[in-house]
Formats: C-alpha cells, structure tokens, sequence
C-alpha cells in the first residue's frame, strides 16, 4: 500500500509541478487584435500626429522634414520591412514555434514570422552572448529572453533604423526596446518598451494582443522595388525647416491644440491637460468614428 | 608644394634603397602580438573584418594570398598582422589604401615587411591622389619616407579591376572624404570597404585640405548605392565595410546618404539666403542628426561639419 501511494504522489508531482523557472509555450497561430491604437495601426495614422509619443527636438524635427514621397521616389524604401518593434503593431498574423533543448526538453528558442514583409525573428533563451560592436543591425535585430514567473521579458539590440510611427517618426539604430510576453488562455499580449536615446526622451511604452487563431495561414508579401516615379537620381524628398504644410490638419480635424499633437514627454501625461486651457472637443465625431476593426477603418469618414 | 618637388621626391623614394623588402625576404619570426584589441568578424565568402577603435581592415584572404584593405595605425601593425594569422598563414600579396590619412595606411611599411614571403613583395595600391598627397605631406614634413610607405602601385582612371583569390575585385575612384577615395568591390564576395567615405556612426569626415567636398561626399555615397545590391526586404545581400564602425548594408547607407543630402540642402538654402557661417551655425542645420552622429569635441565636430558643408557647398 505504501509503495502505491508514493507511486501516486510521485505521478501528481510529476504532472502538476513546474520548474523553479517556468516556461510557457508561445507556439500556434496568432490573429492580432486592433482594439488598441486602431487608428494608427489600420488606416495609418494622420500626418502631423505625433500624439503618445515622448519625441525629443530631434525626432520631431526628423518627422517634420519626413515627406511621404521619399518611400516611392528612393526605390531602397519600398520594400524596407517593418523592423520587430515596429512588426508588433502591424496588421499581419503572426506564427510561433519552439526549438527545444532533447536532453532537458525545455525551450532554448521561440522563432516567429510574421506576414507583413515575411518577417523571421528569433529569440535566444540560451543565454548566448551579444554579438560583438561591429556586427552588422539588422530589422529584426538581435533578441534575448529570460523568464520572469510566466512571463518573458525579451531584450533586443543591434537593430536598424526604422519606424515609431508611419508617419514619418523615426526610431534610430542606437534605440533597444524590451518585451513582456504574458499568455491569457487563448489571448497573448506583448507590451514593449522603446528607449531610443536620440528620437526620445522618455521610454516609448505601447502594447497589443494576439487571439490564438489554429486555423490562420500567414501568407506570402512578394515585393519588389523599382522607379515608381521620374525623379532625379539621388533625389531625396523632403521639407525644409518650417515648409511641411500638412503638420497642422490632424490638429484642426480633431480640434486639438497644435501644440498638444506635438508629442513630447509633457503631453503624455494627465496633468497636461491643464494646460490645453480651453480646449472642446467636436461635438459630433467626424474621422474614424466607428474604426474599431479592420473594414470599418477603411476611410475617414467610416465607408468600406 | 611645387611639383617638381614632389617628384623628385618620389624619384628619391624609389631609388634610395628604401625599398627594403625583397622577393626572398625570410617570413617574420617575431612571437604573434596579443589580438586582443582587435575583433575578428567573417564579413562575407572571403571577407573579414578587423575592427579597433583605431579603425577598420578589410581582409580578403585564398590561395593567392592576403589582400588587405588599408593597413590602420603604426602602432597597431603587429597586433593587426597577429589577427591575420589567424585568418591565413599565405603572404600578404596586395594592400589597398582607401585614402591617405595615417590611421589607414599608418601600417603599410610594417605590414609590407611582416606580409613579405610571396613571389612578389606585396604590392601597396591606391589613387594617384592619395600617392601625390602623401608624397607632398611627407615633404612638407620633411620626413624620409620609405617607399613600402606609400601606393606606389598607383592608378589615375576612374576604376581598375584585378583577379585574386578566386573573385574580380574593382577598385572605384571617387572624391568624397578626400580626392583620392577608393572603394573596394569584391565581386565575388559582394562586398565592398569603403574607408571614410562612409562611416555609420559620425558626420561624414570632409578633408578640405585633401580635396574633401560634401557633394563629392553624396556622389560617391550614391556611387556606393549603384554598387550594392540588398538581399530580399533590404537585408544583407551585399555588404559595406566603413572606415570605422560596425560592418552595414545598403538600407544603412540609404539613411545616411539621406542624412547628408537633408543637411546639405538645408545649408544650401540658408547660404542662398544670404547666411553667414557663424548665421548658419547658430541655426543648427544639422540639430535632428547630432545626438546620432554629432561631437562636440574630438577631431571632427558638428561645427566642423557644418562649416564644412558651407565651404564646399558649391563646389563639385
């Protein structure tokens, strides 16, 4: 009898405990959901909407000077991937898998793929070095991970210029951003952080979530670059210090200060709204007023 | 300097016996100096990389030998020549000056001597440019340089090509950092080392004393742009090698090539406003790039920069 029930508690041991460091498995078919910052994820955020962002002079004078010409008229820019923190936020599906260490079974690297441009990350959990100073930034970057209870916490360098917001604010090959990956049942969220020392001055905290989705197929982006438009070679576009003429159409369309679509650390905070003085917001909604999902997002005024 | 001088010099270098290496020179002996300074990364095929804070050399290595793509400080040569041992144990059998400043071409003559053992000495090339300024500089120092020195095996067209090591390898003229820029295209390895004409992390270098321009600086960086290839989504595919700094890719070289194209125009259009140089400094032209590639102290500053665009904003 004895031998039967340390037999039955070592089976429970066994089925119910988890190492010290637990692991959770990301693997499957993720959908994204848009509920959060759908505007700027789905049709694209306005020009001049540098709202939620903690710009420094630099980054807002960089998205000042940015022309939307510049991604058709330099041919290097038309299949320029989104890098991963940017990917994050991007409409495409996203795929997990696993390698596993044979001998101990545990995680030792989760891959991900992601629709919008094919993009093919890995995330080292094998606790490898960095790469060296003169190894070349890539989109994707280079991506560690450690676990926090059942949390990932995912630290990534070496990465490429890319985008904060595709409107023309940069996020600068100096910049390193951490996740926190959590599962919820069949809901996982991914919230990142971004400290970029040249385009911010505060770190860039934005999340998003996924549904797990087994019957989603991530399909193929073919790209290719090529003259779009006449243009002179080397020609770059963009606007001269206080030329750009549309920095002030999201202000106006939404009834906003100028000064509070800015960006800056400042106006992300609720005590700044005393300063909007005496700010009404439209009484009745005129853009994006039923955008919640990608088909009611489709144009400004809600038509598909 | 008169350029009877500078020939005579020349002439002096070549007969002086100061070409000390000859074909049956015994490979050095010397114990290898520690590396530990320097980092060794495959760039591609080929190619590698030895990085310092003093600079970079590219390194081609195969059966024929060892092609190095400048040759960094004086100081540093038996610790770069360590690294390429660890690389190959071939001769050295030619040295690429991409420009004349010391801290690219400052281990020639150590690395003409340690490299020795092929059928040939190896042979040092660059630009007549960088040749001729060399020549000039040593002279107005006064100083005895030793033909192993210098590119004696110069070329004044606007490429030359060669074979080694199983790949074509282009040289390509351009006036940019200085007036005899080289950059180097293996072909075969799809790699190309650039020197100073493109740097990742710093405003580009314009030597206005050696013939540096900003507008030859945004040709030869769209020279450089007709040169590489990206692999799918702009990654990789060919790979650019700068003077200093980590190795990059073209969409590297596209956001800097934009960089001082932006900057540039910008200054063009406070010049054509009548600005002064100092007007033109305390606008601060260049402010959204300074935290990225901006100094305020050290050899080249943001001001420096600035003042150099000013200067060479007209010029071709």
């Amino acid at each position: 009898m004895r031998v039967r029930v340390a037999i039955g508690i070592a089976l429970v041991v066994l089925c119910v405990a988890r190492p010290s460091s637990a692991q959770v498995d990301f693997t499957g078919q993720w959908a994204p959901l848009y509920h959060e910052d759908t505007i700027e994820r789905i049709p694209g955020p306005e020009l001049g909407d540098y709202t939620g962002l903690p710009l420094s002079e630099a980054g807002r004078m960089r998205a000042d000077s940015w022309d939307a010409d510049r991604i058709s008229v330099v041919q290097e820019y038309q299949c320029r991937p989104h890098s991963s923190d940017y990917s994050l936020r991007g409409l495409a599906p996203l795929r997990i898998w696993a390698d596993y260490d044979p001998a101990t079974q545990r995680i030792v690297a989760f891959h991900t793929h992601i629709g919008a441009y094919e993009n093919k990350r890995t995330i080292y959990l094998d606790g490898r070095p960095r790469p060296s100073e003169y190894a070349p930034h890539t989109f994707q970057g280079f991506s560690t991970g450690v676990w926090e209870g059942n949390m990932l916490t995912v630290t990534t360098t070496h990465l490429k210029e890319n985008y904060l917001r595709r409107n023309g604010v940069p996020r600068s090959s100096k910049a390193t951003f951490t996740e926190h990956w959590v599962m919820h049942g069949n809901y996982l969220t991914i919230t990142h952080v971004v400290y970029d020392p040249v385009i911010l001055t505060e770190p860039l905290v934005r999340s998003q979530s996924w549904f797990l989705d087994p019957g989603q197929r991530a399909g193929l982006f073919p790209c290719e670059y090529l003259p779009e438009v006449p243009a002179e070679a080397g020609a770059v576009p963009h606007y001269l210090p206080g030329t750009n003429p549309w920095l002030k159409e999201f202000a106006e369309w939404y009834a906003l200060p100028v000064e509070a679509t800015r960006g800056g650390a400042e106006t992300l905070y609720p005590e700044y709204r005393a300063k909007m003085g005496a700010y009404k917001p439209k009484d009745k909604c005129e853009r994006f007023c039923n955008c919640t999902g990608f088909g009611d997002c489709l144009s400004p005024t809600g038509g598909r | 300097m008169n350029t009877h001088r500078v020939a005579l010099l020349a002439w002096s270098i070549v007969t002086s016996g100061l070409v000390v290496v000859s074909a049956q020179a015994p490979a050095p002996t010397a114990a290898p100096a520690a590396t530990s300074e320097i980092t060794v990364l495959q760039v591609q095929k080929n190619v590698y990389l030895l990085g310092s804070s003093t600079g970079n050399v590219a390194v081609q290595i195969g059966d024929d030998g060892v092609l190095l793509v400048d040759t960094g400080t004086a100081p540093m040569a038996q610790k770069l020549f360590a690294a390429i041992r660890t690389l190959s144990s071939k001769p050295i059998h030619t040295i690429v000056n991409t420009h004349l400043h010391s801290d690219h071409t400052g281990g020639n003559q150590a690395l003409v001597k340690l490299g020795a053992g092929g059928p040939q000495p190896p042979r040092v090339m660059g630009h007549e440019n960088t040749y001729n300024r060399m020549v000039a500089a040593a002279v107005e120092a006064n100083t005895n340089t030793p033909a192993a020195a210098l590119p004696m095996n110069a070329y004044f067209t606007p490429t030359r090509d060669f074979f080694l090591n199983g790949e074509a390898i282009v040289l390509h003229h351009v006036s940019a950092h200085t007036d005899g820029d080289t950059l180097v295209h293996f072909r075969g390895s799809d790699v190309v080392a650039v020197g100073d004409v493109f740097n990742p992390d710093i405003y580009p270098v314009i030597d206005l004393a050696n013939g540096g321009t900003v507008n030859g600086t945004i040709a030869a960086l769209n020279h450089l742009l007709e040169i590489t290839v990206p692999a799918k989504y702009q990654e990789g595919g060919t790979y650019v090698v700068p003077g200093h700094g980590r190795i990059c890719d073209e969409a590297e070289v596209v956001e800097y090539r934009d960089m001082v194209t932006i900057i540039r125009d910008r200054i063009a259009d406070l010049v054509k406003k009548g600005l002064t140089l100092e007007q033109v400094k305390a606008a601060r032209p260049s402010r959204d790039y300074d935290a990225d590639y901006g100094r305020t102290s050290g050899s080249w500053t943001t001001d420096m920069f600035v003042e150099a665009v000013y200067r060479t904003i007209n010029a071709k």
